[in-house]
């Protein structure tokens, strides 16, 4: 191990880091608004709006994130529309994203019974207010451990960030492997970086998870 | 002569073409307790569902004072908060406290003013016996418990009439009883209810009129006396034969 380059090298994997955590959270965020609408929509079955919805789920689950990514950094420009690396990246990921917490807001929204509704529609509710005070609550936190994975699920994506020249982690270790050879070295602070960025986040969604079991909601 | 708080006129539910409810006719007066009494799949709960909004019905008026219920959205929200609903299972809403679950509606739906909900809500789980629960969870209370909250937030919006659909067929004998006596109390205030029941016991001692149902229609209506001692209908004859065992030996 040559730790003086190990050294000489680390600030430019900080940055890296800081770089795909931002891109990741922003995505994530993104991906977690678009879900919920998208979950609200199938579940609500309201027309078309429901046809486009399974549609995009259909088509963002079976299709890579790197093609996903070509299609919008290189694809968009032919249309007209021009987006810097970075904004691309979150849409990527976001795009990606959104159908799988979409299913998994869904599943949550769908453990939810039918005579909780009845009971708040018996108690004078409307809709709105049935969605907001009685079902999302407890959906949101039936779907929470769904929604830890998948956020584990996302950062993990961001690693083909590098294939649209964004400076993440993963480009910026290929592209010192290629200035200097170091290769282990590389690729050792590599892994020990994303294991930074996401054990924290797999050991919450542990914890969370136990704590939903004991909790134990229901009758 | 008491106003008229229910009017049912030619009540028909199907669910597809299989029909539930056929032609019922029901007037209930201010303060009447009935009992709604039958075999299972005659329609009883159906009939309460009706009432409520749950259920669409193909045709016929159901009027809570005076006012329709069917086919008005605009005035469905109020009249359900004039109906107040008791289900079979309990269900509260887990995420919330005992004292969530009672005043949610109240204040989100009514706007009333939380201190004046709350002191309403702390009182009325007094008089149910569960003053020192107001702070629990649902799935810390035993099924009897959960039925009172359930019965005490639906009393806190002030119903007109109230539908209670088996509320204790859930639930241990002993937790029954003390379930009953808070239905008992209510009936004691002359409060006006709907009450789908299989207690026998319990029917004869709080109703006022029963009315028997078989085969989506209404077979036998009386006043609770009557109808246990000299139930006029064979239908009826029969079904409350299954009650009494003095034959079997």
């Amino acid at each position: 191990m040559d730790f003086v380059y190990i050294e000489r090298v680390l600030p430019l994997y900080k940055r890296a880091a800081v770089l795909t955590v931002r891109l990741g959270i922003e995505g994530t965020l993104l991906a977690i608004v678009i879900g919920l609408f998208c979950a609200l929509i199938l579940y609500e079955k309201i027309p078309i709006l429901r046809q486009f919805v399974m549609f995009y789920i259909e088509l963002s689950r079976n299709t890579p994130l790197l093609v996903q990514l070509f299609f919008i950094y290189y694809g968009l420009p032919k249309t007209g529309i021009m987006l810097t690396p970075e904004i691309c990246g979150v849409a990527g990921l976001a795009f990606l994203g959104g159908s799988y917490m979409a299913e998994a807001f869904r599943s949550g929204l769908e453990s939810v019974e039918d005579i909780q509704r009845e009971c708040a529609y018996s108690l004078g509710m409307n809709k709105v207010q049935i969605m907001r005070y009685v079902v999302l609550p407890q959906a949101v936190s039936t779907s929470i451990p769904a929604f830890l994975a998948n956020i584990i699920f996302l950062l993990k994506e961001t690693s083909v960030f590098s294939a649209i020249s964004l400076m993440d982690l993963m480009f910026t270790a290929k592209d010192l492997i290629g200035l200097y050879y170091k290769t282990s070295e590389s690729l050792v602070l590599l892994v020990v970086f994303y294991l930074m960025i996401l054990l924290p986040v797999s050991i919450i969604g542990t914890v969370v998870e136990r704590r939903m079991q004991y909790a134990g909601f229901g009758a | 002569m008491a106003d008229t708080v229910l009017e049912i006129k030619n009540l028909v539910k199907k669910f597809n073409e299989h029909i539930i409810i056929n032609g019922l006719n029901l007037k209930v007066q201010e303060g009447e307790v009935i009992v709604i009494l039958g075999p299972s799949g005659c329609g009883k709960s159906t009939l309460l569902r009706c009432i409520n909004g749950l259920e669409e019905i193909q045709s016929g008026s159901i009027k809570v004072q005076g006012r329709e219920t069917v086919g008005n959205k605009k005035n469905a929200v109020l009249l359900r908060q004039k109906i107040g609903m008791v289900f079979q299972s309990y269900d509260l809403f887990p995420h919330l406290s005992v004292l969530g679950n009672i005043m949610l509606s109240p204040v989100k739906v009514q706007k009333r003013k939380k201190d004046e909900v709350k002191k309403e809500a702390l009182e009325l789980l007094e008089k149910v016996g569960l003053s020192d629960k107001a702070d629990s969870y649902p799935r810390q209370l035993s099924g009897g418990q959960k039925q009172r909250v359930a019965i005490v937030r639906a009393l806190i919006l002030h119903p007109e009439i109230l539908l209670f659909d088996e509320v204790t067929a859930a639930l241990d004998p002993e937790m029954v009883r003390e379930v009953l006596d808070v239905i008992l109390g209510l009936a004691k205030q002359r409060r006006t209810m709907l009450i789908v029941t299989h207690e026998m016991q319990f029917a004869k001692a709080v109703a006022d009129r029963i009315v028997f149902m078989d085969e989506s229609k209404i077979i036998e209506e009386g006043g609770a006396k009557e109808f246990f001692e000299h139930p006029r209908t064979e239908r009826a004859k029969k079904f409350l034969n299954v009650f009494t065992f003095e034959d079997i030996r």
